[in-house]
């Protein structure tokens, strides 16, 4: 049975009195996309602040190729922790930063890479994700759905091995989020990293997903494939699905 | 009721302790990065820019009209006694060992303190702060190592500078208004400063520095623990920043002058 890349394993998280994660029990692996789905305020964005360690769970236990993060190997933990990236839902860009500098900050901060490097690096983003024109602009400037590609060139100019989203399509229009969608999508098959998305996009996340997972009231209703997902006879997954309220 | 209270009083104190350690940690990170290489000369220069070299015309302006007021209310108090001529000499040593050094520390918490802990609250509220961490970056390497650099660079500066802006305001309203011999007054002022006063001044700027710059630094990093998320958390924490740096610009000035007189 393969391991996977990430494992969670009844991980719960309370914010003083509110409980958040009751309990995430949910599997990630190597190289395929997953997306995460549910209702606002169910702790989606948490729990991705979980895996990249943004957060610290209260119990549970969170394991990385099949070993909690403290028993990696320093060096392991490391490379570890550098293959991971995150694009956040409002983009977190700096707004003292011109575009050129947002995406090349998590090179320029790494010594071990030449300015000459970070360079070809930034504009090879840049011109994928049609940005080319924009280097001097700050992010103020920029239109929403530019700021949102500007986020994706950051978090993927490391060329990361997981990359996770959040919620990257908020604010966008149809054309842009199809575009977002079939970019992430293009790219997972170019690059192999291993995705995970949080989304609201329904159906149309099922076309870029392999597997679909659902948060609710705290804890993972439904893991599985996509086409598992419209055979399934969960009430709450098949009313969120039509967009009811139960 | 009484075990309320001392519950209250234990939270109080458990709270006060946790932020103690923060600041603590905080301020030993962010030092202890200034001897980690890379050196972030860049972002020293600039910090030096908006810190020091922005604050200028603010300092100056105050500097002028503080020496001005000094000499204005010096003259008439001396000239009771007969001893207008020691004018300089009132008027130099006030701002060299003491408001030189506090004006020019509560001058930069107003115009720099004030903008640096706004600016790393809306970072904290925008998640630009988790956006570091995520990048594999220190935040507080990234945002207060370079800031106290700055600080220890530009106070002493901007202290000399309202020091000497000072005694040329005290020589305006002394000499020029009131008609005290100029020589006399030069002669004074040079006479009466001694090496120790300037260095006691020098300390007390380098004090304020460490302290102002790590108070608002830390209330803006900490913003959403202490202040709340939004654009009112960052106007609570903004305004605590300014009003702590105050308060413990003095009580260092007094704990300064104590173990300097």
């Amino acid at each position: 049975m393969t391991v996977p890349f990430i494992q969670l394993i009844d991980v719960t998280k309370s914010f003083g009195t509110f409980h958040v994660l009751k309990g995430i029990n949910l599997s990630i692996y190597k190289g395929e996309i997953l997306a995460i789905i549910g209702k606002s305020g169910t702790g989606k964005s948490v729990l991705l602040k979980h895996i990249i360690g943004l957060e610290e769970q209260d119990s549970g236990r969170i394991l990385i190729k099949g070993k909690p993060l403290y028993q990696l190997p320093a060096d392991e933990k490391r490379s570890f922790q550098y293959e991971l990236s995150y694009m956040f839902q409002d983009n977190a860009l700096f707004d003292f930063f011109n575009i050129y500098d947002n995406i090349a900050l998590p090179l320029l901060e790494n010594p071990v890479f030449p300015k000459e490097l970070v360079k070809k690096k930034v504009f090879t983003r840049m011109k994928q994700l049609g940005l080319i024109g924009t280097e001097n602009k700050f992010p103020a400037q920029l239109s929403g759905g530019m700021r949102k590609r500007v986020a994706l060139a950051r978090a993927l100019v490391t060329d990361p091995k997981m990359v996770l989203f959040d919620e990257p399509t908020t604010g966008l229009d149809p054309v842009r989020k199809k575009n977002v969608h079939s970019m992430i999508q293009e790219y997972q098959e170019k690059f192999g990293f291993t995705a995970v998305i949080v989304s609201h996009d329904i159906p149309e996340i099922f076309n870029v997903a392999q597997r679909i997972a659902m948060l609710d009231k705290g804890i993972i209703k439904f893991e599985g494939l996509k086409n598992d997902i419209l055979d399934s006879h969960g009430k709450i997954l098949k009313a969120f699905i039509r967009g009811e309220d139960i | 009721m009484v075990t309320k209270l001392i519950e209250k009083l234990g939270e109080k104190i458990i709270k006060l302790l946790e932020s103690t350690g923060r600041v603590v940690i905080f301020f030993l990170n962010g030092t202890i990065n200034i001897f980690i290489m890379p050196f972030q000369f860049g972002k020293i220069i600039d910090h030096t820019w908006f810190i020091g070299t922005k604050s200028v015309f603010v300092i100056a302006l105050t500097g002028l009209f503080t020496g001005m007021v000094l000499g204005l209310q010096g003259y008439y108090s001396l000239v009771k006694f007969g001893s207008e001529a020691a004018l300089g000499s009132a008027v130099s040593l006030t701002l060299v060992r003491e408001l030189g050094p506090v004006f020019t520390a509560i001058m930069i918490t107003a115009r720099a303190g004030s903008g640096i802990a706004a600016e790393i609250g809306v970072m904290r509220i925008s998640e630009q702060i988790d956006a570091l961490r995520t990048m594999h970056i220190n935040p507080v390497r990234f945002l207060f190592t370079p800031r106290i650099i700055a600080s220890i660079i530009s106070f002493p500066l901007l202290t000399a500078l309202f020091d000497v802006v000072g005694i040329t305001g005290g020589y305006i309203s002394g000499s020029i208004m009131l008609g005290i011999n100029r020589y006399v007054y030069m002669d004074t002022v040079i006479k009466s400063i001694r090496i120790n006063d300037i260095n006691g001044g020098f300390y007390k700027s380098l004090a304020f520095a460490v302290v102002i710059t790590t108070i608002c630094c830390y209330r803006g990093y900490y913003t959403h623990l202490y202040s709340g998320f939004g654009a009112r958390g960052v106007s609570l924490s903004t305004t605590n920043a300014v009003v702590q740096s105050c308060i413990f610009i003095f009580i260092f000035d007094y704990i300064i002058t104590f173990f300097l007189v």
